[in-house]
């Protein structure tokens, strides 16, 4: 069924399905052509901004770890460096090792439930992953499990799975010992295997033509496949130490939402996250995840949003071969944290959450209370990114039904796989009174 | 080993949604045998792990369906879905109800899934709950021990 161009047309979503939060989206077209496009995937965590003010540097990994309940652990690191930076400390070896070995973990979890559980239904012609699982059990339940093992690196190493307990300032209130990491190898072993096949599975699937320019902005580090840190450095020449963040990106505010958007200074839109990582850093995969994106046709660079579910899937090949070197190369440190006493100061941290960059800043005074705190989530710095797609979307679109249009466009969403800070958890539920 | 589980689901930091971690907290210091007492921040999707291969599972929740703050609702899902609002502010990816049908189609429920939900008045983000429904959490930690209880007694010792 196909649509007239002529006229005005609006695509609206109250509440966009599969994607982290609430969010809403409206896109208006006139005679042929969009004019507006409204994207509400966002609340910036002001609350918690406002919130860390006058506590102690210590409880930052705590109290940012429950902003999203997917990344809690990007939260935590990117709060711990920052911390750490004012107080004058490096934390390195067997702490940092763990520290990236847990961030491996939420790489698992948080890539399978997309790629699994929110994307793919997308690709199988599904409505939610509920349909997919009935209909293909298997796919569902590898999905799941690939989900667990990550699970079950943050709940040794971080204490839980969720909102990890065990992180602090420093590094850890305790570290696991060699051979209770050597236990997760075989489960390890099997992710990989899986992860490979999720590659072979979703490269198969149909991606609509959409390549576009963008800007990349990603963490890269000299030896490793930037988690933990290194420089902010892009496609187009960027390249900052991380202290630099506020120097070349700003946060503007949108007239149609609380949101904020991030932008560059003097440039505008920019893209974070596996896209961007996988562009900006592709030499630098481990090698069967490396293999795997050549078998999958990834080529050097990715420019299809679509194609994202790819790259996800890529890395979490990446991040189970880069646990299973770290758990190989784990020796228990002498202690489980560094000593980081207060002073006074300013520190910055930013790492690559599943979604992209998360850059964190505190100022402290010289007993350790917070005085001022910004955090910077990836989805706030893509939207503005989502809604340029939207655009380039919907043009040579608008000839589509209003049902396939609309779910085209949350899809075009769903690449990004968008988190709203903070998001809530209680259930609507329809009272039916007979 | 634990054969029943009791799950509070919410957010720590959205005021009322923390009905349902509130209620756990609580409960974990009643001690109640054979069930494992879980605090659950994350997405739903993990609850069908968390609860498969239970006897008896409780999610408590904080809900609202526009009734009156602290009224409590209790809602055997084992053979029916919940009635909830699909695809209207809704809140997680994969929300409880999701969750359930997802646990379902995969042959993932435990014997018999029960949901408590309380009925919450403000989800702004903010610690504390409103006070209708911190009464409303007393009365929940009770029902839910009451709920229990036959199964202890059939459990025997340890």
């Amino acid at each position: 069924m196909t649509h007239k161009t002529t006229g005005t047309r609006t695509l609206e979503v109250d509440t966009l399905a599969r994607v982290e939060g609430e969010g809403g989206m409206v896109v208006r077209a006139r005679d042929g052509k969009v004019e507006e496009v409204q994207l509400k995937i966002y609340e910036p965590p002001r609350f918690f901004e406002a919130f860390l003010r006058g506590r102690k540097y210590t409880e930052p990994p705590d109290i940012t770890a429950r902003i999203c309940g997917i990344c809690p652990v990007a939260y935590q690191m990117s709060s711990c460096h920052a911390i750490e930076q004012a107080c004058g400390v490096t934390v390195d070896g067997p702490i940092r090792d763990l520290r990236h070995l847990l961030y491996c973990g939420e790489w698992i979890e948080s890539h399978a439930l997309h790629v699994y559980l929110l994307h793919a239904p997308d690709f199988l012609g599904y409505e939610s992953a509920i349909e997919l699982a009935r209909d293909h059990k298997e796919i569902v339940e590898k999905g799941l499990q690939l989900k667990k093992v990550g699970n079950e690196i943050l709940e040794l190493v971080g204490g839980r799975a969720i909102h990890p307990i065990n992180v602090k300032v420093g590094g850890f209130y305790r570290v696991p010992t060699r051979r209770k990491l050597l236990g997760l190898r075989d489960r390890l072993e099997w992710a990989l295997q899986a992860s490979l096949e999720t590659v072979r599975l979703v490269s198969g699937f149909d991606f609509p033509d959409f390549d576009q320019e963008y800007t990349f902005v990603g963490l890269r580090h000299p030896t490793e496949y930037a988690i933990l840190g290194g420089r902010i450095v892009s496609d187009r020449g960027l390249d900052i130490a991380i202290d630099e963040f506020g120097d070349n990106f700003e946060e503007v505010h949108v007239a149609h939402s609380n949101a904020l958007h991030a932008r560059m200074r003097g440039g505008g839109a920019y893209f974070t996250g596996p896209m961007a990582r996988y562009n900006l850093n592709r030499d630098q995969l481990a090698p069967e995840a490396g293999r795997s994106a050549v078998e999958a046709g990834l080529g050097e660079r990715v420019t299809n949003p679509f194609r994202s579910i790819v790259v996800r899937a890529v890395e979490t090949a990446h991040a189970c071969e880069q646990a299973l070197a770290l758990i190989d190369g784990y020796a228990e440190p002498d202690r489980p944290a560094v000593a980081v006493e207060p002073r006074a100061g300013v520190g910055h941290g930013c790492t690559e959450a599943p979604r992209g960059i998360l850059y964190h800043r505190y100022e402290i005074d010289e007993k350790g209370d917070i005085l001022d705190a910004t955090i910077v989530p990836p989805t706030s710095q893509n939207q503005a990114q989502i809604e340029h797609d939207l655009r380039d979307f919907v043009n040579p679109r608008l000839h589509l039904d209003q049902h396939t249009l609309t779910h085209q466009c949350e899809q075009a969403i769903r690449n990004y796989d968008p988190c709203i800070s903070c998001a809530t958890h209680f259930l609507d539920l329809e009272v039916i009174t007979q | 080993m634990n054969r029943n589980v009791v799950i509070g689901l919410g957010h720590h930091y959205r005021s009322d949604d923390d009905a349902g971690l509130e209620a756990a907290r609580r409960l974990r210091a009643r001690s109640l045998r054979k069930t494992a007492v879980i605090e659950h921040e994350g997405d739903a999707v993990d609850l069908v792990q968390l609860w498969a291969g239970a006897q008896v599972a409780v999610v408590i929740d904080a809900v609202r369906s526009g009734m009156a703050p602290g009224t409590i609702h209790r809602v055997d899902v084992t053979g029916e879905r919940i009635p909830d609002h699909p695809r209207r502010d809704s809140s997680h990816a994969v929300g409880l109800a999701d969750a359930v049908e997802l646990g379902r189609a995969l042959g993932l429920l435990p014997d018999r899934l029960v949901v408590v939900g309380i009925e919450g008045a403000d989800f702004t983000p903010g610690v504390g709950l409103s006070p209708e429904v911190a009464v409303a959490v007393d009365e929940v930690v009770e029902l839910v021990v009451a709920e229990m209880m036959p199964l202890a007694a059939l459990g025997g010792t340890g």
